[in-house]
């Protein structure tokens, strides 16, 4: 990274500016992963992509292609990757105020980009310079959806060449991505509670349930923890989940 | 329809499910949103889902419980996030300890 920033480098760019780009690099490794793992999973080079390119958020579409390769039906592959969504609704209104006026194709691409480094890179401005805001959700987001697409593209081409998944060990890799992914957001107690109750009930329903709902189901811990208790911060992580 | 045909069917509508719930955001008065049990739920849905996902995709085999390859490799996992390690490390880690395991027998 020093070396990036020398004299010629990024270090012409203003620190916003150097945030979202190196953000947005560090987001190509996960797409690499993933565009290997949705191969795996059974979706072919365009499924791929076009889950990329359309749900571009990181967490919904690692949950999309983990129900499919746990052979779960496309329902329950939709509902999860739904579910994890939801987060980014909330990005929104915490932005609306930064961002407007935005219409028409802004309005869309804005949308699109809502996501966890977009939000995060934006919220880590100073908060009494809105153009520093604002530059750092767009220059993020569009840098992530541009480095991200590509890499998955790069994964995915990867992927149909690997032969065997479970030779290459890409379902573990999977079940370690999953961990990755979680880990930032597992150091709350009460967070460390739901993950524990959330795995077991999923494991409970394992043997009685359709393949895929058993993690949807997870849902409900999420629900059942989330009804009472102290207020908590929907914080953005700067990992793509 | 064919299973391939359902699976576009359903990554396009993934895809406008969620491009509409980022919309939404941008759109709704924030007071709708506001009650501190909806951000709750909001927060624990992402680790609940996640952490389902990962313990299913560890320990089972189609509709049993499996204790395989898999295990030694998310345990590997674990230290290595614990040890703060890249997120392609760790990957390619468990990737590389099931891999290995399996090359010498062990399921």
């Amino acid at each position: 990274m020093a070396r990036l920033t020398g004299r010629s480098g990024l270090s012409r760019l203003s620190p916003v500016r150097q945030q979202a780009l190196s953000v947005s690099l560090a987001t190509g490794a996960y797409g690499l992963s993933l565009g290997a793992l949705a191969v795996a999973a059974g979706l072919d080079f365009w499924q791929t992509m076009a889950l990329s390119l359309i749900v571009f958020s990181g967490g919904s579409q690692f949950a999309f292609v983990g129900v499919i390769g746990a052979a779960g039906s496309p329902w329950a592959a939709l509902g999860t990757s739904a579910l994890l969504g939801v987060r980014n609704g909330f990005y929104g209104v915490t932005l609306a105020p930064i961002l407007r006026p935005m219409r028409g194709w802004r309005f869309v691409w804005g949308s699109q980009v809502t996501i966890d480094e977009s939000t995060a890179v934006a919220l880590a401005q100073p908060e009494n310079d809105a153009d520093a805001r604002r530059t750092g959700f767009w220059w993020t987001g569009v840098g992530v959806f541009v480095a991200w697409n590509l890499l998955v593209g790069v994964g995915a081409i990867a992927g149909q060449y690997i032969g065997e998944p479970q030779a290459w060990g890409l379902d573990a890799a999977a079940a370690a991505a999953f961990l990755g992914l979680v880990w930032p957001r597992l150091a709350p107690r009460r967070a460390q509670a739901v993950a524990a109750a959330a795995a077991v009930l999923a494991l409970a329903l394992t043997p009685v349930l359709p393949a895929g709902l058993p993690i949807l189901a997870a849902a409900l811990v999420a629900v059942g923890a989330g009804w009472g208790g102290p207020p908590v911060d929907l914080d953005p992580t700067e990992a793509p989940v | 329809m064919s299973s391939y045909a359902w699976l576009w069917v359903a990554i396009v509508a993934a895809g406008v499910v969620s491009w509409l719930t980022k919309a939404t955001g941008h759109l709704v008065p924030e007071r709708w949103l506001e009650h501190p049990r909806v951000h709750r739920i909001a927060s624990y849905m992402t680790v609940a889902l996640l952490f389902a996902l990962f313990a299913v995709q560890s320990f089972t085999s189609g509709r049993a419980l499996a204790f395989d390859a898999r295990a030694a490799a998310v345990a590997v996992a674990a230290v290595l996030l614990w040890r703060r390690a890249p997120f392609i490390v760790v990957v390619v880690a468990a990737a590389g300890v099931a891999a290995a395991l399996r090359a010498l027998g062990w399921t």
